[in-house]
């Protein structure tokens, strides 16, 4: 069973993330089980996918929180993905998903992206580091660099409170 | 100067940790080049041309003797003994050892100094007006809003990996002396007419390859609301910057993509949602912040039986009364003066100093200025607040130091870039060119008589020199393998900031200072009474100008 980071330990990955179709949204695949599908296939098949409860979606980097907005609330799991680690749309999109759409399932980071990111992305509200079967000697540098801080200056969704708020305390 | 607590120490020793790990899993051959590189660049490691570069933050220009006597042994027992001044007001240390650079880290922080964030896709050091507090024509003192600006973009987690750079400047004059307008966000400190202190929000000003003078995209943005409007700008650029082309990722590029008023809408947008939340400043958090930037105890000085004395001095020395002229500036308080010390002697890379004269300029700090000295995005050195009394030892003593060419405002005070020497971005080399103009220029006579000019050298179009800002511009470019320098004319960063006009093709090297001469000479001979560089070219244009750079020999 391929590893993820979650919650700050090691555990199995029990989704199957489904890449982006290449034809039309709305005739792909979906197969069985817990699947994590494109933004564009729940979209196209939103009312046969809403019957399942074993199903999470995936935001692109141009795919931007309010695409799935409110509706991110019913998923188990909202993932967004780096397809480069220095593209950080991502942060802004997990951060929105968290305290704009009130998600509060599992927010997984897919892709390409670096352990040394993982505090920052902690702070924007992700909490599962899915690193590819190929990366998996990330995961353990992963759990070491949430540790990086524990303390910040500004608001994020890990400490809603900034560093002047809590100092003239 | 702000002063770190338990929480800022906390929070960049942390950060220094980080590094070092991050630094081991580099050299351990567990991370990648590329993966490292966007972790050193934000701690201000560069791989330079011939060794690393590494760029020490200078929050907003500031910096006490303490540091600068910690500047003077790192740039000893890390580099060859110098360091080099930036147009951005930070210090640049041009020979360290990649290894050593956490350890480096580790004497930064013991004065309460980092490197970060001054490189990278991420928010940079905040700047402002070197004069911040001493200023006759300043509403308030920027310093306390650049620290809250500081604080809020230090390890920002949403905002670390921007399309790209991302740099924001804070002007509280009349006379704007940060080049707001050239920033990615220039902020303007302004009162409404309810006597309210907030901000006039321009934002996509930039240099580089498409220069852009910034657009006003809210006229008043109160005070209290300073973060989280920031905050709306980023976020906007973040999702929607270009990633798919370098050259066109700068925030000026969307802005003009989507039009000013179109931008200003969806920042506003953004900001409905974030407006008074928690990241709104408190009345108790900008006190905070002012309450370590107050007056130091200033002597109460009959200004007047000073001003009488220093006017003897200067009639009987000749040198001092230039220096007076040229260096000196007008401050707040009566009996108290603002001193340049110039750091564009000919034949010194302009904006390099040495551990010895870090260390003078310490003790001159202690003695003259409350120890305190500012950098300038001009690359002078500033003691902000010198009694008038002291004006004669101090300048004996400067002198003795190298730092007293009066040459400061003039055309041989040049804003210059490493350039080919030292960066690999470079395209040409610019130090040689500034000292083969400052040899050219080295009457200061006739240098006084030119009045102020602003002559800026970048050696590629990535403008690290402001040259597309200078009255003067020098652009070193590539044909063929070979470095040539184009002139531009008419540019301005001042209030009514404008970007020169190049003025055809691109010269040798050897040709220059003569370019320069005879663009000088056009303007000797066209000029009215009392009428500056810049309002010439301005009046004129840049025709007589090209007519005469580019004439036929006879």
């Amino acid at each position: 069973m391929p590893k993820l980071v979650k919650d700050g330990a090691i555990v199995d990955n029990d989704w199957t993330l489904m890449a982006k179709p290449e034809g039309e949204a709305a005739e792909a695949k979906v197969p069985g089980g817990k699947v994590i599908v494109p933004l564009k296939v729940w979209q196209a098949q939103h009312d046969a996918l809403a019957e399942r409860s074993d199903i999470g979606v995936w935001l692109d980097t141009d795919e931007t929180a309010d695409e799935l907005g409110d509706e991110a609330k019913r998923f188990p799991l909202v993932a967004v993905h780096f397809p480069a680690f220095a593209d950080g749309r991502a942060f802004s999109t997990a951060r929105l998903l968290r305290e704009r759409f009130d998600f509060t399932g599992e927010l997984r980071a897919v892709g390409y992206f670096l352990a040394e990111q993982a505090c920052y992305l902690r702070r924007c509200g992700v909490n599962a580091l899915d690193f590819g079967p190929e990366r998996e000697h990330h995961l353990e540098p992963a759990i070491e660099a949430l540790k990086d801080f524990t303390e910040y200056y500004q608001t994020s969704v890990d400490q809603p409170l900034p560093l002047f708020r809590r100092r003239a305390s | 100067m702000y002063i770190y607590d338990e929480y800022d120490r906390r929070i960049q020793g942390q950060r220094v940790k980080q590094f070092r790990a991050q630094m081991e899993r580099y050299l351990d051959g567990q991370l990648e080049e590329a993966e490292f590189l966007p972790l050193r660049l934000q701690n201000g490691l560069y791989v330079q041309r011939l060794a690393p570069m590494l760029r020490i933050c200078v929050p907003y220009g500031l910096l006490n003797s303490r540091q600068l006597r910690k500047l003077a042994h790192i740039t000893r027992t890390y580099d060859k003994g110098y360091c080099h001044v930036s147009t951005r007001q930070n210090i640049q240390l041009n020979w360290p050892q990649l290894e050593e650079v956490p350890d480096i880290l580790d004497e930064l922080l013991e004065v309460e100094m980092h490197c970060n964030q001054t490189s990278g896709n991420c928010i940079r050091n905040t700047t402002t007006d070197q004069f911040a507090g001493v200023a006759t024509d300043e509403l308030v003192d920027p310093r306390p809003y650049c620290e809250l600006i500081r604080q809020w973009s230090t390890f920002h987690p949403e905002f670390a990996f921007l399309p790209r750079k991302f740099k924001i400047a804070v002007s509280a004059t009349e006379e704007d002396r940060a080049a707001i307008r050239v920033h990615d966000i220039g902020l303007q400190i302004v009162r409404n007419d309810a006597g309210e202190l907030g901000f006039s929000v321009f934002v996509g000003g930039g240099l580089g390859r498409t220069p852009v003078v910034g657009s006003l995209i809210n006229e008043f943005v109160p005070e209290q609301h300073l973060l989280t409007y920031l905050e709306a700008i980023l976020r906007i650029y973040n999702q929607f910057g270009r990633r798919d082309n370098k050259f066109k990722a700068r925030i000026k590029i969307l802005v003009r993509a989507m039009t000013p008023d179109v931008f200003a809408e969806k920042v506003a947008a953004e900001w409905e949602h974030l407006k008074d939340g928690s990241a709104t400043l408190t009345g108790e958090e900008i006190d905070r912040a002012k309450s370590y930037f107050t007056e130091p105890d200033y002597e109460a000085a009959d200004d007047t039986a000073i001003q009488a004395e220093i006017d003897r001095l200067a009639s009987e020395n000749k040198a001092f009364s230039n220096w007076l002229k040229r260096n000196v500036r007008d401050h707040k308080k009566p009996g108290y003066a603002a001193v340049n010390l110039s750091l564009k002697p000919t034949g010194i890379a302009p904006g390099d100093i040495t551990d010895r004269q870090l260390e003078t300029l310490a003790d001159l700090a202690d003695t003259y200025s409350f120890g305190e000295v500012r950098t300038t995005h001009e690359q002078n050195m500033v003691l902000a607040d010198v009694r008038k009394a002291d004006l004669y030892d101090l300048w004996q003593k400067a002198k003795a130091a190298g730092f007293a060419t009066p040459n400061i405002g003039t055309l041989t005070d040049l804003i210059c870039c490493p350039g080919g020497d030292f960066c690999s971005l470079a395209n040409a080399k610019s130090i040689p060119i500034a000292e083969a103009i400052q040899r050219q220029f080295d009457d200061m006579d006739y240098l006084y008589d030119l009045g102020n000019i602003d002559l800026n050298i970048s050696g590629c179009m990535n403008a690290c020199g402001h040259h597309h800002v200078g009255h003067i511009g020098i652009l070193g470019v590539d044909k063929k393998g070979e470095e040539f320098y184009q002139v531009t004319l008419g540019g301005n960063s001042s209030n009514d900031a404008s970007l020169g006009k190049v003025i055809g093709p691109s010269f040798n090297a050897e040709d220059m200072p003569g370019v320069v001469q005879k663009i000088i000479d056009v303007y000797v001979e066209t000029r009215t009474e009392e009428e500056p560089f810049i309002d010439t070219v301005n009046r004129v244009g840049i025709a007589p100008f090209k007519e005469r750079v580019y004439a036929k020999a006879s």
